[in-house]
């Protein structure tokens, strides 16, 4: 039985992908997706009670990061696909049966990549994850999304490639002894000093450039504010929870092969440096951003730019990194599913025209608040703890500078965030009257998930569950840093 | 490796150069797509007197000949046939400037590939592998036609694939397969996009595409 689990995790929605594009009614789509996401949510749950299992001869393992990973990817899938299946009650999608069927592939592949210890496999599934999503960002099909799906496509594709790269650099730095096995996580590791440290350099160089893209680290964020501000909230939702945390999987696991390479004093300066170009640019084009959902993806910038500040910093910093990518793809789903609700009632994203959202449409308003607080940091939520232990591993390990910046630069983005989001919640809405809701109410249908979202990134703030510490201690060491 | 495995895989990776050079220097989109299925014929060649004959070799040469040499470029074709569109009007530099970014990247890419330490394989694979990338990348940023920056696309996938040839022995076949899957996928869905490019701008230039940016 255990063996199974890792197979149904992956073949289950792949499979599904392939049914979802025979049956005929949206209302059978709508069941499958809702059926899969569920199958995958339980045989996640049950692998994290069973870590033991591999399949595929271990190409394929849940280490403490791939299944915390994993878990993540489980949960916010579930929750999108609700979220999915209810919106279309109000708004078919276009091609609804291509939708489904990308969304389950999406899932399939970005478990292969939480999933796997072989970094060539690891690739493949980041790439599958590139391309499943791209027709889900221009399903409106005008002129807007095409430019945003072409940007996505351009700038994600050169991305992957020098990912791809880095792979077979990689490869050339591995020794060639008998019995080890290439491009296997454990065998990199083990073989330690032993890699050669002049190849791994520039494989380090080409996969922060090619995974950093997808991350989408500043400067190699161009696609992200066009992407989430054009594609359809849920997808923006996706992209920014789970694609980005697979990401970080690529540029952690390459940490990890370079500081057990005794590389650490190459890799760390790099990630602090697109860490803190990050923070800037995120803060940068916060103030004074006019659309709300432009607004997320610069935070989203910010929020990769912490982690990647994490891993550069070690010791609790890395810790730090674990936790917040928990804290900031939940936060980061809360807040598109919420903004995807008020941009339905007002009907557009601009946040001029979104004013006084908490007599429209009150439930979501309130959950955009917690959203905003949230994101931002804020005790008592999640993000506060981990945003702490990243600035505090800076401090400890002697990057006062460092900290000193990230701390300034997370006020202004507060301020930011802050009054665009205050402004949309309280502010008086527009006089023109073009503001005509479509929806008469507020469904609840539409409120569950980001609040069941909003209530796990609260009590990650009041009290981390055992078994999730313990994951993110045992993955926060294998990357070379230590616990708090 | 024999002297002629050896002579031979100069040779086809000469011709690849070649190749690259063609496809920045022609105007013609027709010219510069049989060009590049030339160069996946060329790529498809190679793993067979790179790598020693085996199953492994010869379904790899033959996935690299169907998707590289055939199926993309007659996808391409089939873009380029129902937009009606010929040539590629005004690239963001000149073809005679293009050129000269051609040689000087030949110049880079041996220098580059002289500094790189010892590597597995000598000879001319992994200054071709640097130079086929860097004309990718050239062709994607300044040719302003949706189509031409996919091609400039298959040109950097083509030179990462270069590269991957010195690892050929190490990095599994059912990776290959998926690589190659990915690039496929990828290609088509990217033609599919200029399709609707043209469709909503009657005219395949990526440079309609500025409607978005920071106000």
């Amino acid at each position: 039985m255990d063996g199974l689990l890792i197979p149904l995790i992956i073949g289950a929605p792949a499979l599904g992908a392939a049914v979802a594009w025979a049956l005929r009614t949206p209302r059978a789509r709508g069941a499958l997706l809702l059926a899969l996401a569920g199958v995958h949510a339980v045989a996640v749950g049950a692998l994290w009670t069973r870590p033991g299992a591999e399949a595929f001869g271990g190409w394929l393992a849940p280490d403490a990061l791939g299944l915390i990973v994993l878990g993540l990817v489980s949960v916010l899938f579930a929750v999108v696909a609700q979220y999915a299946v209810s919106s279309w009650r109000d708004e078919a999608p276009r091609g609804g049966r291509a939708f489904v069927s990308c969304l389950l592939a999406f899932l399939a592949a970005a478990s292969v990549v939480a999933l796997s210890q072989h970094l060539a496999l690891l690739w493949v599934g980041m790439e599958s994850t590139t391309l499943a999503i791209a027709p889900l960002i221009y399903h409106r099909h005008d002129r807007r999304s095409l430019e945003a799906v072409w940007k996505y496509l351009v700038l994600s594709s050169v991305g992957i490639a020098f990912a791809l790269l880095s792979i077979f650099l990689l490869a050339t730095a591995q020794p060639s002894d008998v019995g080890v096995r290439p491009l296997m996580l454990a065998d990199l590791v083990a073989a330690g000093t032993r890699l050669d440290p002049a190849w791994l350099r520039i494989a380090v160089v080409f996969a922060l450039v090619g995974f950093g893209t997808k991350m989408g680290l500043a400067p190699l964020h161009a696609w992200k504010p066009d992407t989430y501000g054009e594609a359809p909230s849920l997808v923006a939702g996706l992209m920014s929870g789970v694609m980005t945390s697979c990401a970080f999987v690529g540029v952690a696991r390459f940490t990890q092969i370079a500081v057990a390479a005794g590389l650490e004093g190459f890799i760390r300066p790099l990630l602090i440096a697109f860490g803190l170009i990050s923070l800037v640019v995120a803060a940068a084009f916060i103030l004074g951003q006019a659309d709300v959902k432009r607004l997320l993806a610069y935070s989203s910038v910010e929020q990769m730019g912490l982690l990647a500040l994490g891993l550069g910093v070690g010791g609790v910093g890395t810790y730090g990194s674990v936790l917040h990518l928990v804290n900031n793809a939940l936060a980061k789903v809360l807040l598109f599913l919420v903004v995807g609700n008020l941009v339905l009632a007002a009907g557009s994203s601009v946040a001029a025209d979104m004013r006084g959202m908490l007599r429209v449409r009150p439930a979501s308003a309130v959950l955009l608040l917690a959203g905003l607080f949230a994101v931002t940091g804020a005790p008592p939520f999640g993000l506060f703890i981990s945003e702490f232990a990243i600035i505090s591993g800076a401090l400890h390990e002697h990057h006062p500078w460092v900290a000193a910046a990230t701390v300034g630069l997370l006020a202004i983005i507060f301020v930011g965030i802050a009054a665009m989001i205050v402004n949309i919640a309280y502010g008086e809405p527009a006089p023109s009257g073009e503001q005509v809701p479509r929806l008469s109410r507020e469904r609840a249908a539409l409120v569950v998930g980001p609040a069941l979202l909003a209530g796990i990134v609260l009590l990650l703030g009041l009290h981390i569950p055992a078994a999730l510490r313990d994951a993110v201690a045992t993955a926060a060491r294998s990357l070379g840093g230590g616990t708090p | 490796m024999t002297a002629f495995a050896s002579e031979a895989s100069e040779l086809l990776l000469l011709l690849v150069v070649l190749t690259d050079f063609a496809v920045l220097g022609m105007s013609r989109l027709s010219a510069c797509i049989r060009a590049i299925a030339l160069q996946g014929l060329l790529l498809a060649l190679l793993p067979l007197v790179l790598v020693p004959l085996s199953v492994h070799a010869v379904v790899l040469a033959v996935g690299v000949f169907l998707v590289k040499a055939i199926g993309l470029p007659w996808f391409l074709r089939w873009a380029i046939r129902e937009a009606a569109i010929r040539r590629e009007v005004e690239p963001l530099v000149g073809y005679m400037p293009s050129m000269a970014i051609g040689a000087a990247a030949l110049g880079v890419a041996f220098a580059v590939a002289a500094q790189l330490p010892a590597g597995p394989q000598g000879g001319l694979l992994i200054p071709a592998a640097l130079f086929t990338l860097i004309l990718g990348l050239v062709v994607l940023i300044t040719r302003t036609k949706a189509v031409t920056q996919v091609v400039g696309y298959l040109m950097l996938e083509n030179g990462v694939y270069l590269f991957g040839l010195t690892q050929a022995s190490r990095v599994p076949f059912l990776v290959e397969i998926g690589v190659l899957l990915d690039v496929f996928v990828g290609v088509f869905i990217m033609g599919i996009v200029v399709f609707h490019i043209n469709r909503e701008f009657d005219s395949m230039s990526s440079d309609n595409l500025a409607e978005l940016r920071e106000s």
